[in-house]
């Protein structure tokens, strides 16, 4: 019971880092039909840019509040990240938007090796790692010798989130913003017929997923304290997982579905093998894939003749 | 690039302002490199000595490169402009220039057509003599020879999936899987039951074939990029199985001292019974390196001439229509199920034949070799060759791996940026940056025109435009 707590608590914290993640996924392939295989290192880039501000801001400016540090950190990130996305979508993807189906994807793969090496190369192989930023734990109960804890962390994570989801969620919903990408993704043709600036609609759209990849990406930074150059790929796939799980095209979708993906990993670890725990999470993928494609949330694909 | 549009109207006042403009815009680009650069390039992280992490700048770097950025930015731009111009000028003069430009794909396609593919075949075939005479002698070619052998394992790897993707159209993302599975076929059977190569290597296809059939029969339902993230699933999985069934595969250590291959039979070794002494010839280590680069190019060819002869069969018939359309293919009676699990099982046959190729090479596999990034490179092979030109993949394959293997001799770019500069570090930069600009440059691959499987009197050029690819 303790452990299956715990592991609760460790798992929603990771599923939401996931979601974040997954959030970027599900908006590009709503509105243009496309896996950016690249996410998962746009999101690593983005730990690489909160860890780099963070040193930063701590030694070389001397900022002493940790809080006040963070806080800069998350909105440099997703500033810098959300840049990064909008060079991305004008340099590799634009060009290639109406080109034949591959295309973009095979232009995706190349930009994530091309990021994953870009950051060895810039920043070199070795992982980095920090001393434990915040490392306060609140005891919730004990029992056997066993604490569960909630750390300092974990709360940041899941509220910085869930305010962030929130702001999200009404920038979708109740801006013009929102309502021209819901009509991007609706009919592309048809939007750009009514006024629409499709391009600009689309850019925008990866730069709101690469700012909520640099969210998660800081918030990694923050849980583990340790980034390296290839910490994208995994964390991309998973997400995508999530995505998928959730009903790709739906948002709310992918926040359920990394969340699922996380818990799932962590209760797998505390269970099963912690070997395994990667192989776990691609199976669902395939599974979920295979036998309920639309996923949890999403709606059913019909095929036109 | 509407930008361009409206800013640039084709009158003669527009010059001067085209030049601010273009300034303008290269302003912005240096901006934005600047803005890319800010953290992740500025500051390079370090272990400082008591194991902090310690800030160094790079002021000069970032400087250069935003430079870099306004230079190209610029040019780009002009060049633009005097195409516009071009065209507008063009358009006043209408019709005397449209004849000329539109043979020219055409003859590019025949010459290659009659003259490339002898000429590659021929070269492939006396590649290594041609290398040892480059060289001065057959030990000191053996990095190209080495290099040729790489070249041909993805020329080979590309066709094999060539099936897949170029001709059933479906989007596999996890080849390297098959290429893994043959590998671990022939390591493991010639450590532990001691056989030998020869009779590994059928097993070997024969088993990644099966496989194939494994991984290919849930995701049957599958289109386009659902398939592709699928298979990609796959191939993790088998990777990560490989480095965690520590019993069977000795983990991610890997499974050293695989027996190497034997010139049917007789092993290249020093003295009696040894392959030199059986011919009567002085002992050269080198024999076994040619040995195995005729080894891979015979494989390669058969691949290559099956896949050929498959395209003429009724299956190969099936695959293209499959590709073009499943829902027209399942009304006129083909069985889509069957069609699909062919495509899959030969493509990964071929994978596995390549895979003990590469395990009998290398003497040693390990997961790391079978990662993503490997299944990224044979598919962008196979992409940047043109999809179904079997020519164009073997073009891919020299381009993408030849080319970066170039760097290792810039030597010179250490006189530039100093000694500690090693250009090899930059190859996957490169690589994945080659990508995308071939995708921009040329979507329809190297080769984009495609001849036909079947012709009626005449035989055309298909340009690769009109061919449906990878809806699955």
């Amino acid at each position: 019971m303790e452990v299956f707590v715990q592991q609760l608590i460790n798992g929603l914290t990771l599923g939401s880092i996931y979601g974040l993640i997954a959030i970027g996924y599900t908006m590009v392939f709503g509105i243009i039909g496309m896996v950016n295989f690249a996410h998962g290192d746009v999101f690593m880039v983005s730990a690489f840019i909160a860890l780099i501000f963070f040193l930063l801001l701590t030694t070389w400016l001397g900022v002493s509040s940790v809080a006040i540090a963070l806080l800069i950190v998350l909105v440099l990130a997703m500033a810098m990240t959300a840049l990064w996305g909008w060079t991305l979508e004008r340099l590799a993807y634009r060009p290639l938007r109406g080109s034949f189906r591959l295309a973009p994807m095979i232009s995706a793969i190349g930009v994530s090796i091309f990021l994953s090496n870009f950051v060895q190369v810039a920043q070199g192989a070795r992982n980095k790692a920090v001393p434990p930023i915040i490392s306060d734990v609140i005891v919730l109960f004990e029992r056997d010798g066993y604490a569960v804890a909630l750390s300092y962390k974990q709360i940041i994570i899941m509220a910085v989130t869930t305010v962030l989801l929130t702001a999200f969620w009404f920038v979708v919903r109740k801006t013009s913003l929102g309502r021209a990408q819901r009509a991007c993704e609706q009919d592309r043709k048809m939007a750009a017929l009514l006024g629409i600036d499709v391009d600009r609609t689309i850019s925008l759209t990866f730069v709101l997923g690469a700012a909520l990849a640099a969210v998660a990406g800081t918030m990694y930074f923050l849980y583990y304290g340790v980034v390296g150059f290839s910490d994208g790929f995994v964390p991309g796939v998973k997400a995508f997982t999530a995505a998928v799980l959730g009903g790709i095209g739906s948002l709310p979708g992918a926040v359920l579905g990394g969340l699922i993906i996380g818990l799932v990993e962590t209760l797998w670890s505390a269970y099963f093998s912690i070997e395994y725990k990667d192989v776990a999470a691609f199976s669902i993928l395939a599974i979920v894939l295979v036998f309920m494609p639309s996923g949890i949330l999403g709606r059913p694909e019909v095929e036109k003749v | 690039m509407t930008a361009y549009h409206n800013a640039v109207s084709p009158t003669a006042a527009a010059r001067p302002s085209a030049l601010v403009q273009a300034l303008r815009e290269g302003a912005v680009a240096a901006l934005v490199m600047l803005g890319l650069s800010f953290p992740i390039l500025l500051f390079r992280t370090d272990q400082g000595p008591s194991l902090q992490l310690v800030l160094t700048p790079r002021v000069g770097l970032v400087a250069t490169l935003c430079a870099l950025a306004f230079a190209a930015r610029v040019l780009v731009h002009l060049n633009a402009v005097r195409r516009e111009r071009a065209a507008a000028a063009r358009a006043a003069n209408a019709r005397t220039v449209a004849k000329g430009a539109e043979a020219a794909p055409g003859a590019v396609a025949r010459i290659m057509g009659t003259i490339g593919v002898p000429l590659f075949l021929g070269m492939a075939i006396t590649f290594p003599l041609l290398a040892s005479l480059a060289a001065g002698s057959l030990n000191g070619a053996r990095y190209w020879i080495d290099l040729g052998i790489l070249i041909l394992t993805y020329v080979m790897l590309g066709w094999g999936l060539n099936i897949v993707v170029g001709l059933a159209g479906l989007l596999d993302l996890g080849y390297v899987a098959f290429y893994a599975v043959g590998a671990y076929t022939y390591a493991l059977l010639s450590t532990t039951f001691g056989l030998s190569f020869w009779i590994c290597l059928p097993v070997a296809g024969v088993l990644a074939a099966f496989w194939g059939i494994i991984l290919g029969f849930p995701v049957l339902r599958l289109r386009g990029d659902y398939l592709a993230i699928v298979t990609l699933a796959f191939g993790e999985i088998i990777r990560l199985v490989l480095i965690n069934w520590v019993e069977l595969t000795n983990g991610g250590a890997g499974i050293s001292s695989i027996p190497r291959a034997t010139f049917f039979g007789i092993p290249f070794e020093r003295g009696e019974g040894g392959f030199a002494a059986t011919f009567g010839l002085p002992f050269n280590a080198m024999h076994r390196i040619v040995f195995l680069y005729y080894l891979i190019l015979v494989l390669a060819l058969v691949t290559n001439a099956v896949t050929m002869r498959l395209r003429r069969l009724p299956i190969g018939r099936a695959w293209e229509a499959l590709r073009e359309d499943e829902i027209a293919c399942r009304s006129l009676g083909i069985n889509t199920r069957n069609t699909k699990l062919t495509a899959f099982s030969i493509g990964a046959g071929f994978g596995g034949f390549a895979g003990a190729f590469f395990a009998v090479r290398q003497g040693f596999v390990s997961p790391e070799s079978f990662n993503f990034l490997e299944s990224a490179i044979i598919l962008s092979v196979v992409v940047l060759g043109g999809m179904g030109s079997q020519f164009g993949v073997a073009i891919a394959a020299v381009v993408m791996v030849g080319g970066p293997e170039l760097l290792r001799h810039l030597t010179f770019t250490k006189a530039i940026f100093g000694a500690d500069f090693d250009p090899n570090d930059y190859r996957l930069l490169i690589f994945g940056l080659a990508m995308v600009v071939m995708m921009v440059w040329r979507p329809r691959g190297l080769i984009a025109h495609r001849d036909p499987s079947i012709v009626l009197k005449e035989r055309k050029a298909i340009s690769g435009s009109l061919v449906k690819e990878g809806n699955g």
